[in-house]
């Protein structure tokens, strides 16, 4: 978006003038994640900056609240359990949502939209709701307190990220590769591995992402339904933050936002990848 | 698909006499009206049964847990099972003045069964939310009348043992809630309840919470999905109008936030919003306000705003950035070639073709938005508190199940509602992430 040559001196004042307002608007958005990572580096149990840190002085930094963190057993045990869970909930939500996807995006699917919007809400439904509903549904069945609840939890609000970015992925997807492998011999199975898998693999990836960064931020489904066994990291930092604020939450936020940004580049990386491939594809 | 057509008829030019030849048949000697059918039916059988284990999984741990947690608001079986002869007893009794000797006797052989199997507590309780004071009544009594053996009269020992038995009031509330279901959690949760004889009133004003509690939520939402408009429209118009690869460096940094922790991003707000926060002491340093007056800007209204529009702003610049690229840049030039200054293109001519897309985003972000939870908790305070916030506090500290049930089917309901409208109008197949 350039200035146009017919532009009047006011627009082209404007012009300016938007490019900053976007600017500060991108600072609301990124800064803050910028702010945390320096004061986690803080060698006073204070969430601001002090004098010694300003002047960058050697003495005001410290890695204290990393050491604090790896050598904290109630950390590292939630960090375990939040991987344990992430991951199992992540690989159920994709063997189901994958397969779902692929029978949304037939056009013979039956009452499609109606699905689609069921299949969706649980993200829409407030979390609070959920959890309460779970909370008496894992009770009365056994679940409740156990790494299964959790797990099967997790995986009914991973399951739209799944769906979403599958079927996104799907549309424009050409059937005909489909008969071109039945043609030529290949059964479903085959035919599914061979052909639609590759195809929609960077879809099925950033979708599995998603449910796994789902899963490793949720907290109050499993403040319903966990015990103290299972307590995950987001409750772990729940609980820090309400309670009692020490720079231990800092330097654990940093080290999240630091997974956020490589979760963020490799979805990037694929939906590159899965818009050159759709690109040689004959839509 | 198992249709096999022959090339001869196939043939459009048969189409006009095909009346009076043979039908058309399939390579296996079926007719192919009948051929066709069974393979579209083979094809919406597969599409089913692809998609029925999740709908399978979602039904059974997710729909129906939530549904079977809102029974619990009109739920009151209580006094049915705790107190069943008395349940039984008070049907005959008309209302007025006092109930007559044989459900004193009832009352009096439930709450020794109860004091047996110690399950008073429930009832207790339950009746407790109806009629103030009922728990200690129970208990009391219960426990007062344990040795009475067939006193002379029940209705006297009972009356002597507490003076609420003496109280029709007490005996309406458990005739009602002998019914097995209630209106009550509802009535608590717009602020009303039953008199002493029985019709629907208003709380007092000091004990009026929800009402005013949801409008606040509500009104706070549309708060934020404005600000979410207001800060996501230019930067979604700009990623629009960028080339390619310098708009989806910037997309980076719109996705970024959405892919962080919202745990993390609330913890920012904090450490940036507190009094001795990051934005405070550059204030202080830069001399704006003094050391003594700084800002609260968290643990109120302030906080929830700020922390919810900054977590929210991505779900409105997807929806218009998609929206906005849509759109040819031709419109533009085209009125300006005619004649209308930047601002009268804009408005007539880009603006109207966004509409959409602003109205995706909105419904999203408001949805989002009222069903907000853990923000509001932490850093809400008093003043920045959600309804959602009363749903988690009758859940887990004062354990009044039928009253979170009730609040939280008013604002279910209110979700699928705006929720239907956002299919309507976008479609749920539509929802982009990134």
């Amino acid at each position: 978006m350039a200035v146009p040559a017919y532009a009047t001196p006011f627009e082209r004042a404007w012009y300016y003038i938007f490019r900053i307002i976007c600017g500060l608007i991108f600072c609301f958005l990124i800064g803050p994640l910028f702010v945390i990572i320096p004061l986690s580096f803080n060698a006073e149990p204070y969430f601001s900056f002090t004098q010694k840190m300003l002047s960058l002085d050697p003495e005001g930094f410290s890695l204290r609240w990393y050491q604090d963190f790896f050598t904290s057993q109630a950390w590292l045990h939630s960090i375990k359990n939040s991987i344990i869970i992430a991951i199992a909930s992540t690989i159920l939500a994709t063997i189901l949502g994958t397969i779902a996807a692929l029978g949304l995006s037939s056009r013979f699917m039956p009452y499609r939209s109606v699905v689609m919007a069921i299949l969706i809400s649980p993200m829409i439904v407030p979390v609070i709701i959920s959890g309460a509903g779970m909370f008496f549904f894992f009770s009365d069945i056994g679940l409740a307190q156990t790494y299964l609840g959790v797990i099967l939890a997790h995986t009914a609000l991973g399951i739209p990220f799944v769906v979403i970015t599958v079927t996104a992925t799907l549309t424009g997807f050409d059937q005909s590769l489909v008969r071109a492998a039945a043609s030529m011999g290949a059964n479903p199975t085959i035919t599914f591995f061979k052909v639609i898998l590759p195809l929609v693999l960077p879809g099925v990836i950033s979708g599995a992402l998603f449910a796994f960064a789902t899963s490793f931020d949720e907290v109050v489904v499993v403040l319903f339904i966990s015990g103290p066994e299972q307590s995950t990291m987001p409750i772990q930092m729940w609980s820090g933050i309400r309670e009692s604020i020490s720079p231990t939450i800092l330097a654990v936020a940093t080290i999240l936002v630091l997974l956020s940004v490589a979760m963020l580049m490799t979805v990037e990386l694929l939906r590159r990848r899965s818009e050159r491939m759709r690109g040689i594809s004959p839509a | 698909m198992s249709v096999s057509m022959p090339g001869s008829h196939a043939n459009p030019s048969d189409h006009s006499d095909s009346g009076a030849q043979a039908p058309l048949v399939a390579a296996d000697g079926r007719p192919l009206k009948v051929s066709l059918r069974r393979a579209l039916f083979k094809n919406k059988l597969r599409a089913v049964l692809l998609v029925a284990p999740l709908m399978l999984f979602l039904l059974v741990a997710f729909i129906f847990p939530i549904f079977s947690m809102l029974t619990r608001s009109v739920e009151s079986n209580e006094v049915r099972t705790i107190l069943p002869t008395t349940a039984l007893a008070i049907q005959a009794w008309e209302g007025e003045g006092l109930p007559d000797e044989t459900v004193y006797a009832a009352l009096a052989h439930d709450l020794k069964e109860g004091q047996r199997n110690r399950n008073l507590g429930r009832v207790a309780s339950r009746l407790n939310y109806e009629y103030s004071g009922m728990r200690s009544t129970i208990t009391g009594t219960a426990r007062r009348i344990t040795n009475v053996e067939a006193p002379e009269s029940w209705r006297d020992t009972l009356i002597d043992a507490h003076r609420n038995w003496a109280d029709p009031a007490v005996w309406s509330v458990i005739k009602r809630e002998s019914r097995g279901y209630t209106l009550s959690y509802y009535l608590a949760a717009l602020d009303m309840r039953y008199d002493a004889d029985g019709s629907i009133v208003r709380q007092p004003e000091s004990r009026r919470v929800y009402v005013d509690l949801m409008i606040k939520t509500l009104w706070m939402s549309i708060l934020i999905t404005f600000l979410c408009f207001l800060l996501g429209y230019p930067v979604a118009f700009l990623l629009a109008s960028l080339p390619m690869r310098s708009a989806s460096l910037l997309m980076m940094l719109v996705l970024l936030p959405f892919w962080t922790s919202l745990l993390v991003r609330t913890t920012t707000w904090i450490a940036i919003l507190q009094s001795q926060g990051v934005l405070n002491n550059i204030l202080v340093a830069l001399g704006v306000i003094d050391d003594q007056s700084r800002l609260q800007m968290i643990y109120n209204e302030t906080g929830t705003i700020v922390a919810m529009t900054h977590i929210l702003l991505p779900f409105m610049i997807l929806p218009l950035y998609s929206v906005m690229k849509s759109i040819s840049p031709s419109y533009m030039r085209a009125a300006r070639s005619m004649g209308a200054t930047g601002f009268t293109a804009f408005r007539r001519v880009y603006f109207p073709q966004t509409v959409p897309g602003i109205g995706a985003g909105a419904i999203l972000v408001f949805i989002l938005a009222i069903g907000y939870y853990i923000t509001p908790a932490l850093v809400g305070g008093e003043s920045g508190r959600f309804i959602t916030n009363f749903i988690a506090y009758h859940m887990q500290v004062s354990l009044n199940w039928g009253l979170a049930a009730a609040i939280a089917s008013l604002l279910l309901g209110l979700v699928i509602a705006l929720y239907l409208i956002y299919n309507k109008l976008v479609g749920s197949d539509n929802l982009k992430l990134g």
